[in-house]
């Protein structure tokens, strides 16, 4: 059994409380949610904070997915298993389920969380990637109160986000477009795997074009999040194969994987191409009601 | 004889698995021992509590190669939990510093000198509780002096290659060992004449057994009698008694070695640890018991490794594909110490069956066996002593020729097996083949599949650019360790004790000296029993993995536990069925010669009437009145087995795989397995085996590797970054089975724990292989992640080392 180094535990009672606890307790202090990138991490002793804020109980404030005409505001600790599970968030956002079907394995996505996914911000997660592709914005709180910043300035690197001392992320919010849809591929060496790559794409159609379109990269680089390139290639185009590739390639260009165990650098950016291509055909069908359900 | 029907009569449906039968006698019946695990109810080794224990954690070294300058360890003992903090130095005053493993070479309990491979044990902590320990490991400030490791085994023999076993006197370079088996001279002629010959590297790289529980102990030392209690993860207590005995100098009556419910071993609970050593050390000195429990990452980083052979393989034939020769160089990566667990004078252990289940002319191998800066090992992973990498080296490089000669490598194999008559088989390499009857299970494992009409479905997808492969995989192991004359680990001869009492009312003990890690002993031995007795195996208490309570016996691992302890079993209970048959005698008033046995009974031949059950026995041996002249009062036995020769079951695999063009991913289809383990006694546990070891082959082939950086870092220290497969990777199993006895066991029984993982991964990478053959593949490395197959396929295929 792997043991973490000595820490102080605190439950918070309400969001205030958290905050509350964030300042007093200072930059020795983490939050836990779900606790499946934290403690793992504090086991193998690459983490050792000094106070521990547990925020499982604040399911009233902070475990939601709302979903109103033009918006979908999901809570912080809303649960992988929800997000997977959710009938509504598929039929709006089919991203997420395409995803959440391939993140972990069903003991991670019970407690694991969106905030706790978003705020690891590691390089490897999936969520980020798919908040990237539909353009969502992150509310921020702290002791003077709420501020919203988009996932492009939400992510700073790997392992670091917009996310100060003494504040924490509350929620997610995401626009809703008519006749727009979404898809996911990832590659993954076995169930439960981190990806060896990812890509997820969004996309609004105006009649027979692409009215609006976004593509989000995991695993092929540090801060790869809004891609305009991309989303101008995409803007006003007919949907295509040669339009697929050709942003596929512009995926590829922006991405600067390593060679690890995972794959190596040429492959990772084959796949950046290869995944690209296939979350576009997916989301492009599904937005034009020509998908058939194949998987690829 | 071959018989290739169920012998039960009934076959499983998806209604009916037919497995809670309960058969007195072989036959499917659910384990006795699950009971207590699905209820979560097991007693594993880290379930040992005792009062007054602490708890030791290990300090290991951070690099792979390094001098050690100094340790400071004033901090660590200033913990207020802390009660003792043991380095190598202080070891090394009392001798304990080194300790041999299993090949004869020895290994450092704690560091002395300098560290050999990363996370080798420095020093360790006894406290309080396991937390406290673990913290006072980062109080201890150890000073390395850097040596540049060797990590690339090509280059282990390289003049510039710095000296890793300087503590061996006159050590001049990293050899381990050399090896050769085979005729070389007979296998050059062969080559030099062929029509054909095929060359390819084919590496077999380093994997672990990580078995889900790790490993671990508790150590008591009583502080009056001076008794040892060792509760150990351990698949063999009385070989490790007899060695703790061997090295500690304290009397062997004075150790009791308990293997309490273990959590999995592969082989990776064959060897001696340090961690053992140091919990026996640190109860001995502090007098209180202590608990020494491995993290998963110990576990995966310095526990035994199996595998890491680089294997030039090279198969002579005719036009028309008639094999001739096999010959092999391999070059062995043995990590820092030589703990290869194998019988002595097989330092590469049975890996002289790379000839496979051919009838050829001649074959030779010579082995390069060298040290490397990684942690040490050559465990017999699921692998029949190294059987796993023979059968894959010899599956493979069949496949090359089958490539090369354009000819279906289903045919091909049919084309070279041994024949039926020709055994008992001697190979070219001196091994010689108990029984075989190979068509058959090939044809079998064809039918099943459907073969032809999968060769068909690929011929279409090819053509619209689809990848499919068809890979098989023909294999025949040697298991069963092993005949005396031969075969002894440490000096200790592989023969198995067992000892079996009937008790008045009709019940029965029997004590085995192997020990189950999941195999089903419980069930097995007792189902032996019954078929010898007559005595439902719900009677029979089978008692294994204590020392103090069980016959002595080399334990299990290789396949052995059924070809030597199961004949044990049977010999034991056939004793007990002579005297019974005796005293049944006096209480029939009938001679000997006209009562015959009827299973649980003994009738009076031609007057079934006349008879007495086994218990009606049992309570006469132990009751009153007179028994026949010359016998004993009781009804008890103990033989101990010297098998006279290995058994050699064998299987047909085939897997059928689809590749996604786009990203190199590879889904397995389908998997059919025909496996020939001789007389089967329980098909459910047998396909429970199988089941298993076909998961692992896919492990191995698709995603499994302990790999190292160019310092000699470990790469694969979580089972986030060490793949193991799940569910989700694997098909349904569809297994059958025909049954070719053992010749010279009594219940002509052979080994299955092993087989499947021997004879899965060629299965798997020859389908792969063939999926690619549209890109002019031959040969891919494993392990066939996305990525190396991708890279395969844009023609950069490189070796995984
Ligand atoms: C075996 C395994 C497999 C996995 N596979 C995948 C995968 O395939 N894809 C993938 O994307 N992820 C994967 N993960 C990661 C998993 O998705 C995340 O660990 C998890 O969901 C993170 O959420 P959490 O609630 O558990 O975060 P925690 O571990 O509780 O927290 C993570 C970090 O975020 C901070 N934090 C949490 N909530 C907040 C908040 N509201 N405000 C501010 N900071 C906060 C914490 O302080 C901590 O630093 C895997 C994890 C495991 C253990």
């Amino acid at each position: 059994m792997q043991v973490p180094a000595p820490f102080e535990y605190e439950r918070a009672t309400s969001v205030d409380h958290a905050i509350e606890l964030l300042n007093r307790l200072g930059s020795e202090a983490r939050i836990i949610a779900g606790g499946h990138s934290l403690l793992p991490m504090m086991k193998l002793r690459m983490a050792a904070p000094e106070y521990i804020i547990d925020i499982n109980d604040l399911s009233a404030e902070l475990q939601y997915i709302n979903i109103s005409d033009n918006e979908i505001r999901i809570g912080a600790l809303t649960r992988h298993q929800q997000l997977l599970e959710s009938d509504e968030l598929a039929a709006a956002l089919p991203i997420f389920r395409d995803a959440e079907k391939v993140i972990a394995d069903p003991v991670v996505r019970n407690k694991g969380t969106l905030g706790g996914s978003l705020c690891q911000a590691d390089p490897s997660e999936d969520l980020s990637a798919v908040c990237d592709a539909l353009d969502a914005s992150c509310v921020i709180k702290g002791l003077d109160g709420e501020r919203m910043v988009s996932m492009h300035d939400f992510h700073r690197g790997p392992y670091e986000t917009a996310v100060a001392d003494g504040e924490m992320l509350t929620e997610v919010r995401i626009p809703l477009r008519p006749n727009s849809s979404s898809a996911y591929h990832k590659v993954e060496r076995r169930a439960g795997d981190w990806a060896v790559a990812s890509a997820g794409a969004a996309v609004t159609m105006d009649g027979d074009v692409i009215a609006d379109g976004r593509v989000g990269l995991c695993a092929v680089g540090p801060n790869l999040t809004n891609i305009e390139p991309i989303s101008e290639a995409l803007r006003g185009q007919a949907p295509s194969e040669e339009l697929y590739a050709r942003v596929g390639q512009i995926a590829a260009d922006n991405s600067s994987p390593n060679t690890d165990t995972r794959g190596t650098a040429a492959y990772k950016t084959h796949l950046a191409k290869e995944l690209t291509i296939r979350s576009l055909r997916k989301a492009v069908a599904r937005a034009t009601g020509t998908d058939t359900g194949a998987v690829a | 004889m071959t018989v290739t029907d169920d012998n039960t009569n009934a076959v499983p449906t998806p209604d009916n698995n037919l497995n809670d039968n309960k058969p007195v006698g072989y036959g499917r019946m659910l384990r006795k021992e699950d009971p207590r695990f699905v209820r979560g109810l097991g007693q594993y080794c880290d379930d040992v509590e005792l009062p007054g224990m602490l708890h030791l954690a290990i300090l290991r070294s951070p690099m792979a190669h390094a001098r050690i300058v100094n340790i400071d360890k004033s901090a660590a003992e200033a913990h207020p939990k802390v009660k003792a903090v043991i380095t190598g130095a202080d070891l090394a005053e009392q001798g304990l510093a080194w300790m041999p493993t299993l090949s004869n070479d020895v290994q450092a309990v704690l560091a002395t000198d300098k560290v050999r491979f990363q996370h080798q044990e420095v020093a360790f902590v006894v406290a309080e509780d396991r937390y406290s320990a673990r913290d006072a490991l980062e109080l201890i400030d150890v000073e390395y002096e850097y040596i540049k490791p060797v990590v690339d085994v090509r280059k282990a023999m390289d003049p510039e290659s710095a000296i890793i076993r300087d503590d061996l006197e006159g050590k001049e370079d990293n050899y381990c060992f050399k090896w050769e088996t085979g005729d070389k001279e007979a296998t050059e002629a062969v080559f030099a004449n062929a029509d054909v010959t095929v060359k390819e590297e084919v590496v077999y790289p380093r994997v672990h057994p990580a078995p889900m529980e790790t490993c671990g102990c508790v150590a008591d030392v009583d502080r009056v009698s001076g008794k040892l209690t060792l509760w150990s993860t351990t698949q063999a207590p009385h070989a490790h008694r007899t060695v703790y005995a061997l090295v500690s100098g304290l009397p062997e009556h004075k150790i009791r070695v308990i293997a309490p419910d273990i959590g999995g071993g592969f082989g990776n609970k064959v060897p001696i640890y340090p961690g053992y050593v140091c919990a026996i050390v640190a109860s001995l000195v502090i007098g209180k018991p202590v608990k020494w429990m491995e993290d998963r990452t110990e576990n995966l980083v310095s526990t035994g490794f199996a595998r890491d052979y680089v294997m030039q393989g090279e198969i002579a034939a005719t036009k028309d594909g008639k094999i001739q020769a096999i010959r092999t160089h391999v070059l062995a990566d043995h990590g820092a110490f030589n703990g290869t667990a194998a019988p002595l004078k097989y330092p590469a252990g049975f890996f002289g069956v790379f000839t496979g289940s051919y009838d050829i002319d001649a074959a030779y191998c010579d082995m390069d066996a060298v040290y490397t800066n990684k942690a040490p090992g050559g465990v017999a992973y699921a692998c029949s002593f190294r059987i796993t990498e023979a059968v894959y080296l010899v599956e493979r490089i069949v496949d090359c020729l089958a490539y090369e000669l354009d000819m279906d490598p289903a045919e091909l194999r049919l084309k070279n097996f041994i024949q039926p008559e020709q055994f008992p088989y001697e190979s070219k390499t001196g091994w010689v083949y108990d029984s075989g009857d190979y068509e058959p299970a090939m044809r079998k494992a064809m039918d099943m599949i459907g073969y032809d009409d999968l060769r068909a479905e690929q011929a279409e997808k090819r053509a619209k650019g689809e990848l499919m492969g068809i890979g098989i995989s023909f294999f025949t192991e040697a298991v069963g360790a092993g005949p005396r004359k031969d075969m002894d680990i440490l000096g200790l001869g592989m023969a198995d004790g067992c000892e079996l009492r009937i008790h008045p009312t009709g019940k029965a003990v029997v004590r085995l000296s192997v020990k189950t890690q999941g195999q089903g002993h419980e069930t097995t031995f007792a189902q032996i029993i019954a078929e010898e007795l007559g005595i439902a195996p719900d009677d029979i208490d089978v008692v294994h993995g204590d020392t103090d309570n069980t016959p002595f016996g080399l334990g299990t691992y290789g396949s052995r536990s059924t070809p030597v302890s199961g004949a044990a079993a049977a010999l034991v209970a056939r004793k007990i069925r002579e005297k019974a048959h005796i005293i049944s005698s006096g209480m029939l008033e009938a001679s000997v010669a006209d009562i015959e046995w009827v299973k649980g009974s003994f009738q009076v031949k031609g007057d079934p009437e006349k008879s007495v059950t086994i218990q009606d026995v049992a309570m006469r041996a132990h009751g009153a009145g007179d028994l026949p002249q010359g016998i004993e009062g009781g009804l008890d036995a103990s033989v101990c087995y010297n098998p006279d020769n290995l058994t050699y079951p064998f299987g047909a695999y085939i897997c059928v795989v689809d590749v996604d063009p786009g990203t190199a991913e590879v889904k397995v289809r389908r998997f059919v397995a025909v496996d020939d383990c001789g007389t089967q006694i329980n098909p459910m546990i047998i396909e429970g085996q199988v089941h298993g070891g076909l998961t692992d082959g896919v492990g191995m082939a698709l995603m499994e590797m302990i790999s190292f950086d160019e310092e000699g870092n470990c790469l694969n220290s979580t089972l986030m970054d060490y793949l193991i497969p799940t569910a989700m990777e694997v098909p349904d199993w569809e297994t059958g089975h025909t049954v070719t006895p053992s010749p010279h066991h009594p219940i002509g029984a052979k080994g299955i724990g092993e087989s499947a993982t021997v004879g899965s991964p060629p299965a798997v990478v020859n389908a792969v292989v063939d999926a690619l053959k549209p890109y002019g593949i031959r040969h891919a490395d494993m392990p066939l992640t996305p990525s190396r197959v991708w890279e395969a396929m844009q023609g950069n295929h490189t070796p995984p080392i």
